[in-house]
């Protein structure tokens, strides 16, 4: 086993190291001159020559790459010229939100999408297959930005169920104790309730966004996954032994099924990070995503090179983790690694 | 229950399975029994309907089959009017069936020793280690090596044969009064076929089980059948006791096959294979369903019904002229 997280990790490696090229590339390919913007609007010529100075920006783009990875390999991943703070220490201090709002998402995902591809498997062309089927092509054509404003709208300005979409909490509530990072987590650990729910309330709605466009893509893979398995020889002969139509379902067909599905789920958690960002601005959540974003609009460079770094690795560990969960449900995995 | 009627009657079976290209009439109006403890064979081509009758037997169509008509009558219940969960209860407890090609017909993620204390635990009412117990007992009897290793192996560390002894186990494990075997050789190297079908027979004396031993090969079923029921085209052609039908064949297609079996003596020469193919069952389709294939034919064989004739007691054949 930890030969083989250890053989996933060194083959995850070039991608990161290309992920650092391309990074450092694009930013530079940005348009908008970093200097200029911090100077000011009434800096001299002067004063922006020093402060390009001051931020390496005069030398050439190998020399800058150079500082870069040296940089990298202390671990250090630059300053942020808005805040004036280490990259590294605001994107932790940030990721806890991001990460809460995303588990939060794919669990919600995942536990209306796989009922739904199961019983739309075990009875096709039943009310609930198509009903599967309507959500299915409704989560895949609604853009994620439409959801979120849309449900904004209706139940925050419409209704006045949901809190307004102002942060992990309303202002004047104070933030638990930072053990995990995750509000939801901090708030029971703490023994509070009402700021438990305080919190639960402000994650609805930014959870259902994400969580909806997600749904249909877990669905689909479930439905089919599920249809496949049924027919298969295996589940006759289990058939053919009079098991119990629950021991056929769960026992014999979900877990066979679970393997693509899983799949499908890394490729889901790693577009749920990228739409993050959105999710992020319209809720105003203090998250990786929105600050990111708000670094790309001010040219700060290493904000947004620490981010997209970060989602890599992110990325790399998951589908590491995904290679792991694939061991664990297959034996036939298991030994071929 | 009295044991001189039949454990299993079959009668006027008719399936059809809708297709894209219209309605296939996989098998129309069969009709055979199985005595207890007896072990019937049945043969033909592929496509001929043996698969087909023995999945309909056990209720276990594909979706896109159906039973049209006839009545499937197991220890004097018609399992065709009952519902699912009759079947249910009848499968894998006295009613089982093994199948071809046993390295998929296994839960690939579940060790073989788990999947047959499933059998076990459902039907037998053992829980706990006693149902391992018995899992084990079976690996044993079906004489596996190492039971305790092999409980714990997976279907791909095994080999075809040693798959199907674990099938085998399932199937047998609640002592079932009629096995189907539908094709339970095929795909087996020649020692283990022989291996196989032995293990099979000796469960069937020690144990009293009928067994209903579906082949294309007659020459398997022709050593360890009592009864050969012979099928081609979705019909019961013709069927008799295994000796007389090797001896006096009545029905062409039957005579055909026979002539085409290597035997021992025979050269390749010998052999003669039987014309043309399955028809397409799909459509209109002639009474007699062998009737383009066959050299004998003459004009009353395209006028309906089919006749199905008792020339001696015990062997019918559907034929306007019969050998």
């Amino acid at each position: 086993m930890l030969r083989m997280i250890g053989r996933r990790l060194a083959i995850a490696t070039p991608g990161i190291i290309g992920v650092i090229v391309v990074t450092f590339l694009l930013n530079r390919a940005l348009p908008g001159d970093p200097a200029a913007y911090f100077a000011g609007p009434a800096a001299t010529r002067q004063a922006i020559e020093e402060i390009r100075v001051k931020l390496g920006l005069d030398r050439s783009l190998p020399e800058q790459f150079a500082l870069f990875v040296r940089d990298l390999a202390r671990g250090e991943l630059g300053t942020s010229l808005t805040s004036g703070q280490p990259v590294l220490a605001e994107l932790l201090a940030r990721l806890p939100a991001s990460l809460e709002l995303t588990l939060c998402a794919l669990l919600f995902a995942v536990a209306v999408a796989l009922p739904l591809g199961i019983l739309a498997a075990a009875r096709p062309g039943s009310w609930i297959d198509h009903l599967t089927r309507v959500i299915v092509t409704a989560g895949n054509s609604l853009p994620i930005f439409f959801t979120g404003l849309l449900l904004v709208y209706v139940f925050y300005y419409l209704l006045g169920l949901a809190p307004p979409p102002l942060g992990r909490l309303d202002p004047f509530a104070s933030a638990p104790r930072t053990v995990t990072g995750a509000y939801l987590i901090d708030s029971l650990l703490m023994g509070d309730p009402a700021l438990f729910w305080a919190s639960a309330r402000q994650m609805i709605l930014p959870t259902l966004t994400l969580g909806v466009a997600v749904l249909a893509p877990i669905a689909r893979m479930t439905r089919a996954a599920m249809l496949g398995v049924l027919s298969s020889d295996f589940m006759r002969t289990a058939r053919a032994s009079g098991l119990s139509p629950a021991t056929l379902l769960y026992v014999y067909a979900l877990r066979n099924a679970l393997l693509p599905v899983l799949t499908s789920l890394g490729g889901v958690f790693s577009f749920l990070l990228g739409v993050n960002v959105v999710v992020e601005k319209i809720f105003a959540w203090p998250g990786i995503g929105s600050y990111a974003l708000e670094a790309v609009l001010a040219s700060d460079y290493a904000p947004v090179q620490g981010y997209v770094l970060m989602m890599a690795s992110l990325y790399v560990l998951l589908n590491l983790l995904i290679d792991v969960l694939y061991g664990v449900i297959d034996p036939r995995i298991r030994i071929e690694t | 229950m009295s044991e001189t009627a039949p454990l299993l009657t079959v009668e006027d079976l008719s399936v059809e399975f809708r297709t894209r290209d219209g309605i296939v009439r996989a098998v129309d109006r069969v009709s055979f029994d199985v005595r207890w403890g007896e072990t019937v064979g049945v043969v033909g081509e592929s496509g001929s309907g043996k698969s087909v009758t023995a999945l309909a037997i056990m209720g276990l169509l594909h979706p896109a089959g159906r039973v049209t008509d006839g009545r499937v009558i197991f220890r004097g219940v018609d399992l065709l009017a009952g519902g699912e969960g009759q079947r249910r209860r009848y499968r894998g407890r006295e009613l089982s069936m093994i199948f071809q090609s046993p390295r998929t017909a296994l839960n690939p993620i579940r060790p073989v020793g788990k999947q047959i204390e499933d059998v076990v635990r459902r039907h037998a009412d053992l829980a706990g280690t006693r149902a391992r117990d018995r899992a084990l007992g079976l690996l044993a009897e079906v004489q596996i090596p190492d039971p305790g290793r092999s409980y714990q192996a997976y279907p791909f560390e095994l080999s075809g044969g040693v798959c199907q002894r674990v099938m085998i186990a399932m199937a047998v494990a609640c002592v079932p009064a009629l096995l189907i075997a539908d094709e339970p050789a095929t795909g087996l190297d020649v020692t283990t076929q022989a291996a196989i079908l032995d293990l099979l027979k000796q469960f069937a004396q020690e144990r009293r089980m009928a067994t209903l031993l579906i082949s294309h090969d007659l020459a398997v079923i022709g050593e360890r059948s009592d009864r050969i029921v012979v099928m081609h085209a979705g019909h019961v052609v013709e069927m008799a006791r295994t000796a007389e039908l090797f001896r006096a064949p009545r029905h062409p297609y039957t005579a055909r096959l026979i002539a085409s079996t290597p035997r021992p003596g025979a050269t390749l020469g010998d052999l003669k294979p039987i014309p043309g193919g399955v028809p397409d069952l799909r459509g209109n389709l002639p009474p007699c369903r062998y009737r383009a294939r066959c050299d004998r034919a003459i004009p009353a064989c395209d006028e309906p019904p089919l006749p199905r004739v008792e020339l001696t007691p015990g062997h019918t054949v559907a034929c306007r002229v019969p050998l």
